[in-house]
């Protein structure tokens, strides 16, 4: 794998996909312009997250003249983007597709849906149920949509399925000023959980979160790329919209899983075994 | 370290943020609050000011003919130290017409004409200004229900909603606050030697940490009393907010289609935009 990369940090109009869609041409071109093959966008980065009844009205079927806009796109660089999808059987999800030389690679559906506190994801979308991997002419793949990432195992089978890089498209909202702390305590929770999946599952770790307020919430950025040993090697500073470039390679994935030999170690028997005794205890 | 202490820069940088892509949202770039004296519109303006140029905030004044008149001349402080721009419009004469004419002698009731004197007045300044009337109301008192519904607690939009008084000293010190506002007892100036925490009967240091304990670290009666808390300080505050819940919704609509507003008729304010 050898792999130039734009991470998109973008501020969508609330349920606006036709300006959304013209700020993605915008970035795409731009990131064809500096070289990259690939660019990943924000979790609904089409629509916006807080739709509540606009959920229905922008939702986009893969067949759509706009993912059609951004197909023809995909034959010059690989994208990631974040919309709200029609099924064919018409549930909506929330979903990541990946577009590349003119085709759906993939679509990853969010699994976990939030919904407590501030979230109501499960009154919106229905849930996906996989976390498939898949091969990008750029390398192997996961995608996981914000939420997906605090569930452990979500990471853990892309690392068996041997991923080079885990994408990972966000909408997460800042929140946690108190304790005196520099960093808003999201930040550091999201800091402390794309680390550890570097550091855990050996992969590069790409993230792109939003920026922008929707009704009082703000979104608060901090896209990044880390690298295989837990390292960041680029992040967006400060709460603007703005564009990250790295270069991805296997070289990194090579010496961190010569160094610490975790995919070779790990024993997902006993975690199967495992599931099935804790099963059993609970009288499933 | 107070837990509820802030990081006065990070906090400044997400409010002034919020001001300048809240207003746009809504196609505006001006501001305009009544400036009391005390230490929350004091607040308010210095972060209206960073956000959009001093120029682009009004001030108004709005004294009725009992109010202290410290409270004008701490505002003018305010306001000649914030280079923003300020209008005084009395509301003895809107308020009089009113209370005097029905002799209407009742504190509290006089108390909410006066708010409500001085929100007609913000609302039709903002359109004079093109701007938006920005909040005052700090979570403290939010919570506590301490305020006139449509009075003082009506705006488009507040930065400081979400902060506790202690907050909002840590925030003010660091914007440059004159010290007259930040060192004077916090007074709503509704009726001559009101204080908020003399009519409140407590002090806000108490009631913000015992807010922070019950509603953001969400502990139980037994957990805030084990944590020292006396427990009729505790179920006096419980039931201020839970009495007062109706200041913070907007009015019951009777359900009756099948589509009813901000039941079943979801959308953001932020609609589009």
């Amino acid at each position: 794998m050898d792999c130039r990369l734009t991470v998109a940090q973008t501020n969508p109009a609330l349920g606006n996909v036709g300006r959304n869609l013209e700020e993605h041409v915008t970035a795409i071109e731009a990131a064809i312009a500096a070289g990259s093959q690939l660019i990943l966008f924000p979790e609904l980065s089409l629509t916006g997250y807080f739709l509540k009844d606009q959920t229905a009205e922008v939702a986009l079927a893969l067949d759509s003249r706009e993912i059609a806009r951004l197909l023809e796109l995909s034959r010059r660089i690989s994208i990631a983007v974040g919309f709200v999808e029609r099924g064919p059987d018409g549930r909506i999800y929330n979903s990541c597709a990946f577009l590349e030389d003119g085709r759906v690679v993939h679509v990853h559906r969010k699994v976990h849906l939030v919904t407590y506190g501030m979230f109501d994801e499960m009154r919106e979308f229905a849930a996906g149920d996989s976390f498939a991997t898949f091969q990008s002419k750029h390398g192997r793949f996961g995608l996981m949509i914000c939420e997906d990432v605090w569930h452990v195992s979500s990471g853990y089978q892309h690392f068996l399925d041997g991923v080079d890089a885990m994408l990972i498209p966000s909408c997460s909202p800042g929140r946690g000023v108190d304790h005196g702390s520099k960093e808003l305590a999201s930040e550091r929770l999201w800091r402390t959980l794309l680390e550890a999946h570097g550091i855990l599952f050996q992969t590069w770790v790409v993230y792109s979160n939003r920026v922008g307020w929707e009704d009082g919430v703000f979104f608060w950025g901090g896209s990044r790329v880390i690298d295989p040993f837990g390292i960041e090697r680029g992040r967006i500073e400060g709460i603007e919209t703005g564009r990250l470039e790295a270069h991805i390679t296997s070289q990194e994935l090579r010496r961190a899983r010569v160094a610490t030999p975790l995919l070779r170690d790990s024993k997902p028997w006993l975690l199967q075994k495992g599931i099935e005794r804790i099963g059993r205890g609970r009288g499933a | 370290m107070n837990p509820l202490d802030i990081h006065p820069p990070l906090v400044e940088q997400l409010l002034v943020q919020f001001l300048r892509e809240e207003l746009a949202s809504a196609g505006f770039s001006r501001a305009v609050l009544g400036i009391s004296g005390g230490v929350d519109s004091a607040l308010v303006a210095a972060l209206c000011a960073r956000a959009l140029g001093p120029e682009n905030v009004l001030g108004v004044m709005m004294p009725y003919r009992t109010s202290n008149p410290d409270s004008e001349g701490h505002a003018r402080l305010l306001a000649k130290t914030l280079g923003i721009t300020t209008k005084k419009v009395e509301i003895t004469g809107m308020a009089d017409g009113y209370l005097a004419s029905l002799g209407v002698t009742d504190r509290m009731r006089r108390g909410n004409v006066m708010a409500r004197c001085r929100m007609i007045v913000l609302y039709d300044q903002s359109v004079d200004f093109k701007g938006l009337v920005v909040g005052t109301s700090n979570k403290t008192e939010i919570l506590l229900g301490y305020s006139t519904q449509w009075g003082d607690s009506a705006s488009a939009l507040n930065p400081i909603g979400d902060l506790y008084k202690h907050q909002i000293y840590q925030l003010s010190r660091h914007l440059g606050v004159p010290a007259e506002i930040l060192d004077k007892a916090p007074s709503a100036d509704l009726f001559e030697g009101q204080t908020d925490e003399g009519e409140l009967g407590f002090s806000y240091a108490d009631a913000d940490r015992l807010l922070h304990h019950m509603v953001d670290e969400r502990l139980t009666e037994d957990e805030l009393v084990a944590a020292g808390f006396q427990v009729d300080f505790v179920r006096r505050l419980a039931a201020r907010i839970a009495a007062t819940q109706f200041k913070r919704v907007m009015p019951l609509i009777a359900k009756l289609s099948q589509r009813t507003i901000n039941q079943d008729f979801r959308y953001m304010r932020d609609w589009g935009r």
